[in-house]
């Protein structure tokens, strides 16, 4: 591979897909909230959904942690804890793997269910089959990497992955270096999994930002949309209580109880 | 004390023909739209029966409403909150579209346009889902209409607990009775409690749930935890979807669609003030069959002076105290306790009440065996099994049911000796507990029904529950980016193209 398509792959379009991905989900979310959603398929069709959902999302939640602690916890971290690269390329192989076969079965399943299920194919949008058929084919370049990663198990290939992805987010120009000479299967994967990042915002994968773990802190269950003019009375209270003059627009005193 | 203040719903079964105008009113104005053919936000359904969607009833299989847990308190009965996020990746108890139906049109253009033939052209029916053809058709929204289908799938009714049904099953003792169903705008609703994103909630000012369109995400929780299955997921827009009580028409003093276009008179909507502070341990009633009395506790009389002081404090508008005073719902509910909630044991405090129905002697009692007491019928005897409306109304209570259906019994007795016979006959009235002016009273509201009477809607106080000032010039209902022009032709965020209707022919 030329010196100038390895910049361009893997010095620049880091940076587009970056962009891309943090800024159209910005905009999509201030402009098309209603668009916003997992796009679920389960009513019209339960059957592969259980095993091939709960598969796949588990399976690639694992795989994504997994990722992102390894290859942005800076190397000096693993070294002062003691953890030989060898021994975290091992660890990253076993789990990885586990959770990569389990995602494998899950997205095989869901793949399936989508292609050749009626109902499914039919109200299924390009941007549906396309997402699923591209992570179906990124996670199969990431499990065949596994075979090359055998081959050398001391993990120094391993540390140029971490050096590329950290020197991406430190602004290195010459990050692009540090995976120049790896497994072109290596490079495909990377390029794959950038491009997953560029098509984000435009695909259903969105509804990952709005993994609703919050709820876990709800304090009771029930939501009620108080009255508007309960709020600025509380406002204007608070304001009468700092002995600032009201802010325009908020209700003097004597109409609070009406 | 908080109070707050609702516009409830009774619904008076005694009156309900079964027309479907409701549903169908309300269909043409809400859910004539892809995704949502299968959803009727108002339904009517024929008791005994499974009902829409199948065994909805059955919260053994659907997990639907409140739990009550060994210390008192009460969790939403698919799960506590962890769980509900372990089950987001798939939902073990969501409905497939099939437990509704599969929404389902006709090839009528081919009427229109077939060649001559021997045979007459048919339009056969075609999947709305799929748009593919559909040999036959298994199940619709009302596929039991007045007792379709064989008494053993019928039987699986719910309602049947501690009634011996087999006997029902038999021509000459079958029995019936329509239900309509919408959304009971809850107390306590649990499908505000599941939702993880805190898309559905409560207004305050008139106790409406409804879903934020652009919040929710589609996690589908909120179908398994309404125990009604009264929450739609529309399939074409990821969204789900409910019955939002025309909030548009209430706010402007409107009756609901459904309310507007019933031709039985048999619904009411009104005001009821209650103590919000209460609703928790109302809902946490040991006893299920205490549920009924608890909500009863719940709420507040308009006329009691301390309640209105409380409630001016809280912010209650006078229009809705004056309304709350005038109710028909506190009247049927509170006054003569002959509107009930549906299935109190769900634990959500329901504000859409029904009245149950009178129904005629069995054939056994009338020849000769029939259970009387003095004048009138025993309400026991009555064709439609006691216990199987004290199932559906209040959790297998039958002495508030009994009472309700002697009184409705007590008006047409009464009635019937003031005009046929020409007489007052408090006798009648005293024997089940009322007055011959509150009878008088009842008949002017549940017999005549005037539109004034079954109405009392105050309009809403907009500036008061959002910044009419922000909204003035805004576009109002709409989905998603509003007026604001996003929907393009080439539109880069996968937003739901208008679709032409869709009606493909196949040649034959």
């Amino acid at each position: 591979m030329s010196e100038f398509v390895n910049a361009a792959l893997f010095g620049w379009y880091p940076y587009l897909c970056l962009t891309v991905f943090l800024l159209g989900s910005l905009v999509r979310f201030d402009r098309e909230q209603y668009t916003w959603k997992t796009g679920s398929s389960q009513l019209l069709r339960k059957r592969q959904l259980r095993w091939g959902s709960n598969l796949f999302h588990v399976g690639i939640l694992v795989i994504f942690v997994g990722h992102f602690v390894g290859l942005l916890t800076p190397i000096w971290v693993f070294d002062a804890l003691g953890i030989s690269h060898g021994f975290k390329q091992g660890l990253a192989i076993v789990v990885g793997g586990i959770a990569g076969i389990a995602c494998f079965i899950g997205i095989t399943l869901l793949a399936h269910r989508r292609l050749f299920d009626t109902r499914i194919r039919a109200t299924s949008s390009f941007g549906d089959i396309a997402v699923l058929l591209l992570l179906w084919l990124q996670l199969t370049l990431g499990l065949s990497t596994i075979f090359v990663s055998l081959q050398h198990m001391d993990g120094h290939e391993m540390v140029k992955f971490m050096n590329w992805a950290q020197g991406i987010l430190t602004l290195q120009p010459s990050a692009a270096d540090y995976v120049a000479s790896v497994h072109p299967l290596f490079k495909a994967h990377l390029v794959l999994g950038m491009t997953i990042f560029l098509l984000f915002p435009f695909t259903r994968l969105v509804h990952v930002w709005s993994a609703p773990i919050w709820y876990l802190g709800r304090p009771g269950y029930q939501v009620v949309r108080t009255r508007f003019a309960e709020r600025r009375a509380h406002e204007a209270v608070a304001a009468l209580q700092r002995s600032t003059p009201l802010r325009a627009g908020a209700r003097p005193e004597h109409q609070l109880a009406e | 004390m908080k109070i707050r203040a609702q516009i409830a719903m009774v619904l008076n079964l005694d009156k309900c023909i079964g027309c479907h105008t409701c549903s169908v009113t309300c269909k043409n104005v809400w859910t004539s739209r892809e995704g949502m053919e299968y959803a009727w936000f108002n339904n009517v359904e024929t008791k005994p029966g499974v009902g829409y969607p199948r065994e909805w009833e059955n919260q053994k299989k659907w997990n639907g409403g409140w739990r009550r847990k060994r210390n008192g308190e009460i969790e939403p009965k698919i799960g506590a909150k962890w769980r509900i996020l372990a089950n987001i990746f798939a939902n073990p108890d969501l409905p497939e579209i099939d437990d509704y139906y599969e929404p389902f049109t006709f090839d009528y253009e081919h009427l229109h346009t077939a060649k001559e033939s021997k045979a007459f052209p048919t339009a056969r029916p075609r999947s709305a889902i799929t748009g593919q053809r559909m040999e036959k058709i298994e199940w619709g929204p009302n596929w039991e209409e007045i007792l379709g289908g064989e008494f053993e799938k019928r039987s699986r009714d719910v309602n049947f607990e501690g009634v011996e049904k087999e006997i029902y099953g038999q021509f000459e003792n079958t029995f019936m009775m329509y239900l309509p169903r919408l959304c009971e705008h809850c107390l306590n609703p649990a499908c505000v409690a599941v939702c993880p994103s805190g898309a559905i909630y409560k207004r305050e000012e008139d106790g409406i749930v409804l879903i934020d369109q652009d919040k929710c995400r589609g996690w589908r929780m909120c179908v398994s935890g309404c125990p009604y299955k009264k929450i739609y997921y529309n399939w074409s827009s990821g969204k789900s979807e409910k019955c939002i009580f025309c909030y548009p028409r209430i706010e402007a003093g409107q009756p609901t669609v459904c309310s507007e276009t019933c031709v039985g008179r048999i619904r009411y909507l009104g005001v009821l003030l209650y103590d919000a502070d209460r609703i928790e341990s109302a809902a946490s009633t040991p006893d299920e069959k205490d549920l009924y009395q608890a909500q009863l506790d719940v709420f507040l009389d308009p006329e009691d002076p301390k309640v209105v002081a409380q409630a001016r404090a809280d912010g209650v508008p006078d229009a809705w105290i004056e309304a709350a005073k005038h109710s028909p719902v506190w009247k049927m509910a509170m006054d003569w306790k002959v509107a009930f909630p549906l299935h109190p044991e769900y634990r959500t405090l329901p504000m859409v009440w029904y009245v149950p129905p009178l129904s005629p002697i069995q054939s056994a009692a009338a020849s000769g065996k029939m259970g009387c007491d003095g004048d009138m019928p025993d309400v026991r005897s009555l064709r439609i099994p006691l216990r199987y409306l004290a199932n559906l109304l209040t959790a297998g209570h039958e002495e508030p049911v009994a009472l309700a259906l002697e009184r409705m019994l007590a008006m047409r007795g009464y009635m019937r000796a003031k005009t046929v016979e020409g007489r007052l006959d408090e006798r009648i009235a005293r024997k089940v507990g009322l007055t011959g002016s509150a009878i008088e009273e009842m008949y002017q509201v549940m017999a005549i029904a005037n539109y004034e009477d079954r109405f009392v809607i105050p309009t809403a106080h907009r500036e008061w529950s959002e910044d009419a000032q922000d909204l003035r010039g805004s576009c109002g209902f709409s989905f998603g980016n509003g007026c604001s022009g996003g929907s393009t032709e080439n539109n880069l965020f996968a937003t739901k193209q208008v679709k032409k209707a869709r009606n493909p022919m196949e040649v034959v």
